[in-house]
């Protein structure tokens, strides 16, 4: 006689059931802070040669950050898994929203959402580096200076790099021109990919066009701070700080199917038609699907 | 082949005089000469040994009669100052600096007996800016070229060093670029900077640094003395630290001041003698500065013995801390044993008005 063929009650339910690790309490979150600050003080964490501080950007900056990500922009993230989990791509995207906070929330999604944990390495212009605090604090984020140099030495190593190809174009263009792609510089990010060999990710990111909508440019005062604009939106400097207020617009970003370079060989990073057509390929990419993503946000301000 | 007669010039300085002693050590060296413009400190000359010392300002042409009586085959140059105060005024130090150079080399160039030549350089050529790249290879250059003091006297010196190489192809010329040194031992800017109990630093800069323990900066130049490197290397620790976080290790209070201000706490503290901050030095203190040290590692062929965090940990033990880590430890210990405590009387108290519900998988089995 066969046997019974034994039908399992619940068919996925295969693994033993776990429970939630318990929240930590306030008294262990008291002490995690306890011993940070101890570290602070006594020097005891380490920074490598970018000035990256993991300490700093784990414990303080990013859960700065986090609620930002979580309850004021919603983001949504779209692609992670075309991003590698160990292995070192550049990551190209839309740069937009007056001040650069897509670069952070880019980051925060990297990190939070990916399996990996990926930390992202910001590629920032000079100016960053020149002001006081938010330089330092940019390197401590793990940013470091556009260029090749850089750009190069990071992907060798493994990491994952961020970089905004429109830099002040993007960020300081006109609300009425939103989600309309500037030029992409001279291709320098394409040329680093190709000398490394690492991936091109294309990343579009929408939402941050609408935090700090930018309806005028003050020539003058930029030129007297020496800033490449000085925005006027609907709330600054009409309502003072108040205006510093982002405005809470959903967000989404999507990480794109990677695009190859290591077939190419380093030598083509001297070719620069190649060069060309990749940043134009990867820069039809992103705007392409910013329209897409677009379609699918169902209100600047929804859900 | 071991150089046969070595001239070390700037021996009355800590370095010179250690390398100068190391070299006098080896019996493979037949003599070793040293020349500084000061007499070196009757400790330093018991050190010394057998150098024979010659009290002589290598801005004078009597450097030439010294190198060819001697015939000397190997000069380390090491008569470079990096602080006004310590030659005397910037006006002093540049000619200490560039004319002496000069006059070396012309000597050395007139000199057929010479085969090799050291410099001691720093890697204060590439500048320190916000267009800098993070990590500087040999073959990088100054973004923005230092525009005075000691880094622009270097990138002046190296240049000159770099032409008489070409009208002496003979010569091997080995170009060292020194990160900033520390140690018990040494006196260098970084360590008088940070002896102080509080350390004014740049409001809202923090520059990343790369050290060298003294051991292995006479270690590097006693090694490109007696070896055969020509050639151009960086010469530093593994990894790096950020000033804030050395001020932090070591105990010290870390003032951050508008970099306005200071410049004129700079003209100060140099009035009275204790640090000198000349602008160049403040803008090393916005944006530090970090070398590739690949080239040292396999063409040289040396692996620094300490890394940066090692060779502020060996500083360390010689400067007494202002906040002591020990302090900080046991202040934290003792929060942390009264947030335990308040912790647990918390819990109880819960306890006490919230019994924890009964897990609901007995009162099923009492039901079956």
């Amino acid at each position: 006689m066969p046997e019974a063929r034994v039908i399992p009650l619940r068919p996925d339910d295969d693994e033993p059931f776990v429970s939630p690790a318990p929240a930590p309490g306030w008294e262990e979150q008291l002490a995690g802070g306890l011993e940070f600050v101890e570290r602070r003080l006594t020097g005891a964490y380490e920074t490598d040669e970018f000035g990256f501080d993991a300490d700093l950007t784990d414990h303080l900056l990013l859960p700065a950050l986090r609620p930002l990500f979580q309850k004021w922009f919603r983001v949504e993230t779209i692609g992670l898994e075309n991003v590698p989990g160990d292995s070192g791509a550049l990551v190209v995207a839309n740069h937009s929203g007056t001040v650069p906070i897509d670069a952070l929330m880019t980051t925060v999604a990297l990190h939070d959402e990916h399996p990996a944990s990926r930390r992202l390495r910001l590629l920032g212009a000079d100016l960053v580096f020149d002001l006081p605090v938010v330089g330092a604090m940019a390197r401590k984020l793990g940013a470091t200076l556009a260029c090749n140099e850089d750009a190069e030495r990071l992907l060798t190593e493994g990491e994952l790099v961020g970089v905004f190809p429109e830099g002040f174009k993007g960020i300081g263009k006109p609300f009425r021109e939103r989600y309309t792609l500037q030029r992409f510089g001279r291709g320098g990010f394409v040329s680093a990919a190709l000398r490394t060999g690492v991936p091109i990710i294309p990343c579009a990111i929408v939402g941050a066009e609408e935090i700090y909508p930018m309806i005028g440019n003050v020539r003058t005062a930029a030129r007297l701070l020496g800033l490449p604009y000085f925005p006027i939106t609907p709330t600054f400097p009409l309502l003072g700080p108040l205006g510093l207020v982002p405005l809470p617009s959903k967000w989404l970003i999507a990480f794109g199917t990677p695009i190859e370079t290591v077939s190419y060989g380093p030598a083509a990073a001297e070719d620069p038609m190649l060069v060309f057509n990749l940043t134009d390929q990867v820069r039809e990419t992103i705007q392409h699907s910013l329209y897409q993503l677009l379609l699918r946000r169902t209100g600047v301000f929804g859900r | 082949m071991p150089p046969a007669v070595v001239l070390v010039t700037g021996v009355s300085r800590w370095l010179g005089g250690a390398l100068a002693a190391e070299l006098a050590a080896d019996r493979g060296i037949g003599r070793v000469i040293g020349v500084d413009t000061v007499p070196p400190s009757p400790e330093m000359l018991r050190r010394l040994g057998r150098t024979e010392f010659v009290r002589a300002d290598i801005r004078n042409p009597l450097i030439g009669k010294v190198i060819a009586a001697a015939s000397v085959d190997t000069v380390v140059h090491m008569n470079i100052s990096s602080t006004p105060a310590g030659a005397g005024g910037r006006v002093p130090m540049k000619e200490l600096n560039v004319i002496g150079t000069m006059q070396l080399l012309a000597a050395c160039q007139r000199a057929p007996s010479v085969r090799r030549f050291v410099l001691k350089s720093t890697s204060a050529v590439y500048g320190a800016s916000s267009r800098d790249p993070a990590v500087f290879t040999e073959a990088m250059q100054a973004r923005q070229v230092p525009s005075g003091g000691f880094a622009k006297d270097s990138v002046d010196i190296e240049g000159y060093v770099r032409s008489f190489g070409r009208r002496r192809p003979d010569v091997d010329v080995a170009v060292l670029r020194f990160t900033n040194f520390i140690g018990p031992r040494i006196d260098s800017l970084l360590t008088g900077f940070l002896r102080m109990p509080l350390v004014p630093t740049a409001l809202g800069y923090d520059a990343r640094v790369q050290l060298l323990h003294e051991d292995d900066a006479l270690a590097v130049l006693s090694r490109a003395t007696t070896g055969g490197f020509a050639g151009t290397v960086n010469v530093g620790g593994d990894g790096t630290l950020l000033l804030s976080q050395a001020i932090r290790r070591l105990g010290r209070v870390e003032v951050p001041l508008p970099s306005p201000t200071l410049g004129s706490v700079g003209r100060l503290s140099r009035r009275f003698g204790f640090v000198d901050y000349s602008p160049e030095q403040m803008r090393f203190l916005n944006f530090g500065r970090v070398v590739d040290t690949t080239v040292l590692r396999t063409e040289f062929g040396y692996t620094p013995r300490y890394s940066t965090e090692a060779a502020l940990a060996d500083y360390a033990r010689t400067v007494a801390p202002v906040v002591a880590p020990e302090a900080v430890h046991t202040v934290a210990g003792g929060l942390r044993s009264l947030l335990g405590r308040v912790g647990d009387t918390a819990a109880a108290v819960e306890q006490r008005f919230r019994p924890a519900p009964p897990v609901p998988g007995l009162r099923a089995v009492r039901d079956a």
